[in-house]
């Protein structure tokens, strides 16, 4: 399988790294992001937020916030018909009286300016009764542990387990030379986007129709809140999803329900309101990286083989459930990871806490996963005295092998991958000799870990979507489709994949972006699916945009003089011009056709859906297709840890992925590139501390994200392969890019000083000390 | 809350703005003269997002007093292109392919700014240090740091 540029894939667009289609506005400041938007009129909205973790509104006194001149509403969850939001079985609360955890919301005000907000939030008297919470998994677990939920006694949130059933795990134990169990616990973290959550409203006096210029990552989603709250019709509710300044799964429900508050204000005062989050606001509402807590036992042979595989994946929903089911789902289908093991039994399950919920985070629960089992693996190869790359080599997916699904496997090029990337870093002799250093003072380390994700939405819910393309009468071309530019590039590699399957130049194609009564709903843009499996229907409107054109074409006379073309099927189109089969010298401009097309009442414009083949699981089992596909990765981190204050410098990162086909090679970077970064915060730096479910750190003083000065040496290596079930041979890359490289950095810290670190992250206490210091 | 007229120099214009006598120097930008490229991510002068240059010096606007600039030079975003003509600085993070939400990235572009006028051949090392007070979140840095090696190359040659 060949990296980047070996393989000719023959694309006339793709495999370049063509510009961004919205970089010249994002340099120049031009770009607008949904707090930058103002209106005539505009007022500004703002939550009271309880900070208490568990606790019951005993007595709420709105009278002094009202009365402030300039305060023009003050809402509780009394004054609001439908405080409860659409969200499932254990839904956020879009006003409280109960409140589950400190960033529950008891109030909401409505003020001519941003300081009136702010005096008006204060002037709210509220009297709280606190009540026993739990916090932990392992406390919510507990017999007897305070319910979060009283529709789920026990805290377990019985919705989102998923077992694995495959072969028979007792008799792969009873066959196995050794049995090793160990636990490894991760942490919550914060996605950390730089724009704080922000939205618009404004309802049209005409119609009714509410306005909403959001932060959204999904615009489809955050009309269903607005919808909601308002008990209006989804035609009534038109959302804009504006410039987004990053997201990473965290501008999905937190976002709704910012939207539906606002709107809530916009519809009572009759005018513009805008809301927009401090970043304490954003650390204590939105959703969270889900911490796990991993048990797991393993069955092996003398010869290295995994004969049993026994898992326990809890994870943190906190007090209301966020995607916590197809989490889960993810995490079932990934429970022994990269590998084949024939006998595997694993139960996937949430837990509720009074803590801020987990939610979707760029990883989708395979970083805390992969934390877990990467370091395990190489447990179980020390204990059995065999090299860990050689245990990888042993026990990795190769074609024709099953993964935890039972599903038969093709394309698989992992173990080439990790031999590339372990034979290019030294990896084998490094380790050995960084196992040999005794310094007091600082030790090198280096670290290895594989992964391999299921491309797009797999069996978790369908892949599909529709996209709409139309010519102008001057050539241009217009696309859109229901997937939504997060600043991943996603308008980018669409007009690319667009201009490739229309055989236009990509320099034609606009993408107008979502406004949600512009275009149907395409489902999320999460998963990293947006390429792979979303831009499907792009491509194929492209072709069908293609097709008629070229009918048109030949049909308006353009061809008459070329006896050979008596059809559509004798011409091509491509880089802007048609011309026959026979006779490619004779070119006839695109725009010519599209100016005679129009005038002449032909259809320019076609909107296509795109239904994959359906995956089918089994749920009680796990068995059966749960993803169209895989992307398989490597990572080898090298470390240097100060032994005397437990500071792990991340110093060099070479990380491959198979990424089908690189659509933008720049961009496929630029997504390496930040997700090493992320990994490496969260293998290192990273925490929410949570303490009886209050969070200690608010804002980035405290919470540490890489920054330039903390980017360690970064090798990429971008294979491509001939898989074709993606968009053009696409596959995932957004999560791919930072799920396995905490993994590589704990056992790089292992590497260098012979202890392990089953409580992510490893902070400057963990490594000097074992253990956290509060 | 008391007003006060403030007169600076804002992206080399003369401007006398009626102020809140406590605003901040982004609020001033952001919502008294209307130029929204200059961003809030944190308030507290630590993810840089508010960046903007002050007589030369990147600072958090976030974290400067506005009546603190009384007769000063302040440049932001806006100000870095000039008759449509984009500076060297945003054609290279064009090139470089060195952003994606772009929301800190008027920040980078600003500390990026202050950097090379008054060093154009920075090492890398520098190149880091003058954007580590720079959060972003997307990119990892390393299209940023080529970017603006190559941006400098451009001011040297000036």
């Amino acid at each position: 399988m060949p990296l980047l540029g070996e393989m000719k894939k023959n694309y006339r667009v793709l495999n370049q790294s063509k510009p961004r289609i919205d970089g010249v506005d994002k340099v120049t400041g031009r770009a607008h992001y949904a707090a930058d938007l103002k209106f005539v009129d505009m007022v500004y909205g703002g939550c009271l937020r309880s900070g208490r973790s568990h606790a019951k509104v005993v007595k709420m006194d709105t009278s002094k916030a009202k009365s402030i001149p300039g305060v023009l509403a003050v809402v509780t969850a009394d004054d609001m018909p439908k405080p409860k939001s659409c969200a499932g079985n254990a839904p956020y609360m879009y006003l409280t009286n109960e409140v589950k955890y400190a960033g529950d919301v008891v109030a909401i005000v409505c003020a001519e300016t941003k300081p009136l907000v702010a005096e008006a939030l204060a002037a709210i008297e509220v009297e709280y009764e606190d009540l026993p919470g739990v916090y932990t998994i392992r406390d919510a677990i507990k017999p007897g542990a305070p319910a979060v939920h009283p529709q789920y006694p026990d805290n377990v949130f019985t919705d989102s387990l998923y077992p694995i059933r495959k072969g028979d795990v007792e008799q792969g134990f009873a066959q196995a030379d050794l049995i090793i169990e160990r636990e490894y616990e991760t942490q919550y973290i914060e996605h950390s986007y730089i724009e704080p959550e922000a939205v618009v409203c404004i309802q049209n006096p005409a119609d009714g129709v509410m306005t909403v210029h959001s932060s959204s990552q999904n615009p489809f989603f955050t009309r269903r809140y607005v919808a909601d709250v308002l008990g209006v019709g989804m035609n009534e509710v038109r959302v804009f999803q504006e410039t987004l300044g990053g997201s990473f799964g965290g501008k999905e429900e937190g976002v709704g329900m910012v939207a539906a508050r606002c709107a809530y204000l916009c519809r009572l005062v009759g005018r513009p309101v805008k809301m927009t989050f401090s970043r304490e606001e954003s650390f204590l509402e939105s959703a969270k990286r889900h911490p796990f807590l991993l048990r797991y036992k393993a069955g092996v042979m003398k010869d290295g083989r995994i004969v049993a595989w026994e898992g326990t994946q809890i994870d943190n929903c906190g007090a209301y459930n966020n995607q916590t089911q197809f989490m889960n789902s993810r995490a079932s289908i990934h429970s022994c990871g990269a590998y084949t093991i024939p006998n595997v039994k694993t139960d996937t399950y949430g837990v509720f806490t009074n803590n801020i919920h987990g939610g979707a985070m760029r990883g989708y629960s395979s970083p805390q996963l992969l934390w877990g089992q990467e370091q395990f693996i190489e447990e179980i190869a020390e204990e059995l005295g065999m090299a860990p790359l050689e245990f990888r080599r042993i026990n990795c997916l190769k074609d024709g092998t099953t993964n935890a699904t039972g599903t038969v496997l093709d394309h698989v090029n992992i173990q080439e991958i990790m031999d590339y990337t372990t034979a290019k870093t030294d990896y084998q002799s490094k380790r050995e000799a960084y196992k040999a250093q005794t310094s007091t003072k600082k030790r090198k380390g280096i670290g290895l870990a594989i992964a391999h994700r299921g491309c797009g939405l797999g069996a978790e819910s369908p892949d599909a979507s529709g996209a709409m393309a139309i010519a102008n009468e001057d050539g241009s071309v217009l696309i859109n489709t229901g997937l939504a530019e997060n600043g991943q590039g996603l308008k980018t590699a669409f007009a690319q994949i667009a201009a490739e399957a229309i055989g236009v130049p990509y320099e034609t194609i606009r993408f107008y972006g979502t406004d949600t009564q512009a275009i149907a709903d395409s489902g999320m843009t999460v998963a990293s699916r947006g390429t792979v499996m979303g831009a499907q229907s792009t491509r194929k409107v492209g072709f069908k945009l293609n097709e008629i054109m070229r009918a048109n074409a030949v049909a308006l006379g353009f061809f008459k003089d070329q006896a050979q073309v008596k059809g559509p099927e004798d011409i091509v189109l491509e880089d802007g011009f048609f011309h026959s089969v026979k006779q490619p010298e004779t070119k006839v401009a695109f725009k010519d056709v599209c100016n005679a097309s129009l005038w002449s009442g032909r259809q320019m414009a076609a909107y296509e859906w795109f239904m994959p083949p359906a995956c089918i699981q089994d749920h009680h089992t796990g068995q059966g297709v749960a993803f169209p596909n895989y992307a398989y990765g490597c990572v080898v981190a090298e470390i240097e840890v100060d032994m005397e204050t437990g500071y792990v410098d991340v110093q060099k990162v070479t990380a491959s992925h198979d990424v089908g086909t690189a659509i933008n090679p720049a961009l496929v970077l630029g997504q390496i590139y930040g997700g090493i970064l992320m990994g490496q915060g969260y293998a290192v730096t990273e925490e929410v501390e949570v303490s009886n479910g209050k969070v200690r750190n608010q804002n980035f003083e405290n919470y540490i994200i890489p920054t330039a000065a903390d980017m360690p040496e970064m090798d990429v290596n971008i294979f491509e392969c001939d898989d074709d079930r993606g968009t053009f041979g696409a596959k995932s890359i957004g999560e791919p890019a930072t799920e396995v490289v905490g993994a590589a950095i704990a056992n790089a810290i292992y590497n260098a000083t012979g202890k392990r670190i089953r409580e992510n992250p490893a902070n400057l206490e963990r490594v000097l000390l074992g253990k956290k210091l509060r | 809350m008391k007003k006060m007229t403030l007169n600076f120099f804002l992206n080399d214009e003369p401007v006398s703005l009626e102020i809140d006598e406590n605003a901040r120097l982004l609020d001033v930008i952001r919502d008294v003269a209307g130029l929204t490229g200059t961003k809030e991510g944190c308030g507290v002068g630590e993810c840089g997002a508010c960046t903007v240059v002050l007589e030369g010096e990147s600072v958090d606007s976030c974290i400067v007093l506005a009546a603190s600039v009384e007769g000063k030079h302040v440049m932001t975003v806006e100000g870095l292109s000039k008759s449509g003509q984009l500076d060297p600085i945003q054609q290279a993070v064009l090139d470089h392919h060195a952003l994606q939400c772009g929301f800190c990235t008027p920040g980078f572009l600003m500390s990026a700014k202050a950097l090379l006028d008054k060093n154009s051949n920075p090492t890398r090392d520098e190149i880091k240090m003058a954007i580590a007070g720079n959060l972003c979140r997307c990119t990892g840095y390393q299209q940023l740091v080529e970017a603006f090696e190559d941006a400098a190359k451009q001011y040297q040659a000036r």
